[in-house]
């Protein structure tokens, strides 16, 4: 039965025409470019209505402005405009006209037509080498963490005297890094010289006897600079979580000096969102309501309570103790999602077994309220004598009073927020862990493509000539065979693109990398099986048969070969970061599809053209 | 077309030996060209100075790079910023401990800069930190270690514990060649490069495993030749597939060495010694090894299963 060997059903090429016809759907929006646009975003107090619209319409046709067209996406505005040139002008407009409760950035938008957008088909996001996009440069405050730091250390040391009985009279700390500790005699100075030098061995000590008997000690450059380093080094950890919350993949967080941090987002849309999410150092602590006192007398200033402090939520006065129950920092996730009644909540989990002081406080207070206090640090930029000054403010916002139902453990929610962005924002937040440190922008900037048209214009240029060669090449050796592989390749490449838009994966260099390694691959596939039929043609087997055996043979070798690769890129995948995922997602996406159109997609092609009819003879080169 | 003859009987294993001779003295080179010179590690691994220039006509980047390298600098990366007037020089920090780079040092390069770009008015002077911190290079050898075993483990379960060896001594053999010749030819080893050497790890494994696999194919098939005729005979079949894929596979790298201009440079050129090693130590590091390792017939056979035929 030699002749119907070599045949498909149909539901197979039915499968794999809608498979290629999904494919070319999901690949077509990298075809269209891209359009400079506007986007504009309100702050809580400015929201964006049609009023807006119809302000920022008439603002651009007075101007003689042409824009392609407005989108209005809940709370923030795209305009999309022809060329750069209007672009930039149309932001300088829209930014004077709205003033600075707005959020106006410049923003490439795909141009990708609505119907293929109502399906989810989103071109390719190109790394910031291929493309450019956004430039951050941020400030760290680092010296606001050494005074903790050192005043923890000062806390520290204080109590290693007490426990060891030797005597103080007075501590504290002098600058940012050095502290000082007095006693009244000769002796407790030596006994605690000699205790202070082995145990906070990361201060300089200084035995001073001039006035009085007093220890002076320096935190030693090298701690310093180590000190300083961790925090940036955390910083740009927690800058890096926040990025991938906001879906750049292969975004670039580095270290720009002592205390700055550069952070590039390769073609980002939401360049204001970005930049709100950048700038934030938000952490939530948790404090109990003081009840005993009325927050109305304190309001009129009648109590000077030491231990509490007033604030205001609802647009009513409220005390909250100052004792600290909970930080931010002990927060290991956060989802936000629909409680009871449909409201909005934030799910919190803490690490390990939870937060002793917060467990033995809940349980101490069940049935009072406590609040959670959203601190947040925005730096506010002021020029004066053509020099940035950056000061800082704290915005402390109770976002939640909640009665404490139980003892809280591990496990608890955030409930009464304002709306479900309100829970997604903050669980956003929480999740991506809080900085060390307060953080502003001092620096925004788009980049042009880093490695210039010219260089990736060549990139391309080399890319089609080798591709080119391969199929020429291919079809001077296999013939029509060599043809069909030739189409099969052409196929992987459609498939590889609209797999990579779909995941929303970022191309990059190292990308293309891998996709030249996998049409290397799938070319190897196609090689393996027609030398297989050959050497079973050669033998002196019938033309079907050869077909038969060439692919059934040829398979097993396909198949050990690119699990054997795919191990190591899923391995690679999962543990590596950056440049290291980049090529193991191309890698193992190129190599599954290259299993189907180097095997499944040209069997069925050699099926059609040669199965099912008695052959003497097939095109394969020889 | 063809080009190979149908029959090729080249007795590769005869020169096994040499081979092997061959590898240990390459491989042996690379790690001690490795340990005097080590790597010319690029701007993403050491970081380094960053000068933002601003030009009172349009920026001609291509002449920046020239006059750069007159002066010294023909590593530095020269690119637009912003507007066509601006222009960002990154130079790569020759000490090791860039953070640590004095204002001196610092200043003295800017010096030079300016001096050979007379039309620029320097804008800002910036240490920019390595691209690849401590963290993620720890965590990349950890998942190349991994991989590694990963490979190992699959290979000791499809085919025998030989081949696994066999293979991951190829696949360590493969890159510190690479590296080896980076490092002697001071040629920058970037991110790039470095994926490029992963590259080379997944297509180096493709051809050890084609091979593995006729050697499985063949001790069924050849039931009474021994382990080296059945090595040799599994190769020269696949011979012609080897040749093949390598060369096509060259063609595309060396259009991408020839045509693809300075930035995939160290790529291509990782990926050129790769497809030439890689095919070079499937036959004599893989093969070859399995034999030294004592390879033999039974470790491939299927177990024979004694089956009671009695109702």
């Amino acid at each position: 039965m030699a002749m119907l060997i070599n045949r498909y059903p149909v539901w197979k090429y039915v499968l794999i025409l809608l498979v290629i016809a999904v494919a070319f759907i999901y690949a077509a929006p990298n075809l269209y470019h891209e359009y400079p646009a506007v986007q504009i975003i309100g702050e809580n107090s400015a929201p964006i209505d049609q009023q807006t619209i119809v302000q920022l319409k008439n603002l651009l046709q007075n101007a003689s402005t042409s824009y392609y067209d407005v989108i209005h996406q809940d709370r923030s505005l795209l305009i999309r405009f022809p060329s750069t040139d209007t672009q930039f002008k149309a932001k300088e407009m829209i930014q004077q006209a709205l003033g600075d409760h707005y959020l106006v950035a410049l923003n490439l938008s795909p141009g990708t037509p609505s119907w293929l957008r109502s399906i989810g088909a989103m071109p390719m996001k190109l790394g910031l080498d291929l493309r450019g996009g956004v430039h951050f440069l941020l400030q760290v405050e680092v010296n606001t963490v050494i005074q903790q730091r050192v005043e923890g250390d000062l806390r520290g040391i204080g109590q290693s005297l007490r426990d060891e009985r030797i005597r103080y009279s007075a501590i504290n700390r002098q600058s940012d890094n050095k502290i000082s500790v007095a006693f009244r005699t000769e002796e407790a100075l030596d006994a605690a010289y000699t205790l202070v030098s082995r145990r906070f061995n990361e201060f300089t000590w200084e035995k001073q006897t001039t006035t009085g008997f007093v220890l002076q000690g320096i935190l030693s450059p090298a701690a310093l600079f180590q000190a300083k380093q961790d925090i940036l080094e955390q910083a740009m950890n927690t800058l890096r979580n926040r990025v991938n919350e906001l879906g750049v993949s292969e975004a670039i967080v580095q270290q720009q000096g002592e205390s700055r941090v550069s952070v590039d987002l390769p073609g980002i849309q939401d360049t204001a969102e970005a930049k709100n999410i950048l700038g934030k150092t938000a952490t939530l602590e948790f404090h109990m309501v003081n009840s005993e006192q009325s927050a109305l007398s304190a309001l009129q200033g009648e109590i000077a309570s030491t231990d509490s402090r007033l604030y205001t939520y609802q647009n009513q006065p409220i005390l909250l103790k100052n004792q600290i129950i909970l930080r931010g920092s002990s927060i290991v996730s956060a989802t936000s999602g629909m409680g009871e009644e449909g409201r909005p909540n934030v799910e919190v989990r803490l690490g390990g077994a939870g937060d002793s002081l917060f467990t033995k406080t809940t349980a101490e207070n069940i049935g009072k309220p406590m609040a959670v206090v959203f601190v947040e640090v925005k730096p506010i930029i002021k020029i004066e004598n053509n020099q940035k000054i950056i000061s800082y403010q704290t915005d402390r916002r109770i976002i939640s009073v909640a009665t404490i139902q139980s003892i809280l453990g591990s496990n608890f929610q955030i409930t009464g927020l304002s709306g479900q962005n309100e829970a997604r924002t903050l669980a956003l937040l929480l999740r991506a862990g809080a900085l060390p440190a307060p953080v502003s922008i001092i620096e925004e900037r788009q980049v042009g493509p880093s490695l210039g048209k010219q260089n990736i214009h060549m990139g391309v240029l080399s890319v089609e000539v080798g591709m080119g060669l391969v199929v020429i090449f291919m079809m001077l050796y296999y013939g029509v065979m060599g043809f069909i592989a030739d189409l099969a390749l052409a196929m992987n490449v459609v498939l590889i693109v609209a797999i990579l838009s779909l995941l929303g994966a970022t191309l990059t260099l190292p990308g293309i990398a891998g996709i030249v390694l996998t049409v290397g691959m799938a070319v190897d596939a196609n090689v393996l099986i027609f030398e297989r039929v050959r050497e079973e043609l050669r033998r002196g087997m019938g033309v079907q048969a050869s077909i038969h055996a060439g692919y059934e043979r040829a398979f097993v070798t396909i198949l050990d070969a690119n699990l054997t690769t795919l191990i190591v890129m899923l391995i690679l995948f999962s543990l590596g970061s950056g440049v290291v995922k980049g090529l193991a997602i191309t890698v193992t996406v190129g190599l599954i599809t290259s299993m189907f159109t180097a095997i499944t997609g040209t069997r069925a092609i050699v099926n059609l053209l040669y199965g099912g009819r008695s052959l003497q003879k097939i095109s394969i080169g020889i | 077309m063809e080009f190979f003859k149908h029959n090729t009987n080249i007795n590769f294993m005869a020169q096994r030996k040499w081979a092997a001779i061959f590898s240990i003295i390459l491989f042996l080179f690379s790690i001690i060209s490795l340990g005097i010179y080590g790597l010319n590690w690029g701007l993403d691994f050491t970081g380094g100075t960053q000068i933002q220039l601003r030009f009172v006509n349009e920026a001609d980047l291509s002449l920046i790079r020239s006059q750069l390298e007159t002066i010294g600098f023909p590593e530095a990366v020269v690119m637009s910023y912003g507007t066509s007037r601006d222009v960002l020089v990154t130079l790569v920090s020759k000490n090791k401990n860039a953070a640590m780079m004095d204002n001196q040092a610092q200043m003295e390069i800017v010096k030079q800069v300016t001096q050979a770009l007379p039309s620029a008015k320097v804008e800002q002077v910036n240490y920019i930190g390595p691209q690849v911190g401590k963290e993620m290079t720890s965590k990349s050898a950890l998942a190349i270690l991994f991989a590694l075993l990963g490979t190992m483990v699959y290979i000791a379960f499809r085919f025998d514990m030989r081949f696994a060896i066999g293979s991951t001594v190829a696949l360590i053999h493969d890159p510190i060649i690479i590296l080896g010749i980076f490092s002697f030819l001071h040629i920058e080893f970037n991110l790039i490069a470095l994926a490029a050497v992963l590259t080379v790890i997944g297509y180096s494994l493709n051809d050890t495993i084609v091979i593995y696999d006729r050697v499985r194919e063949n001790f069924r098939k050849m039931r009474k030749a021994d382990v080296l005729e059945v090595m040799n005979q599994s190769i020269n079949q696949t011979l012609s597939r080897t040749i093949m894929t390598s060369a096509l596979t060259l063609t595309v790298v060396l259009a991408l060495f020839f045509l693809g201009g300075s930035l995939l440079h160290g790529f291509s050129l990782a990926l050129i010694i790769g497809i030439v090693v890689g095919t070079y130590s499937s036959i004599y590091v893989a093969g070859s090894l399995t034999i030294t390792l004592g390879l033999h017939r039974q470790h491939l056979l299927p177990q024979q299963k004694e089956v009671d035929e009695r109702p």
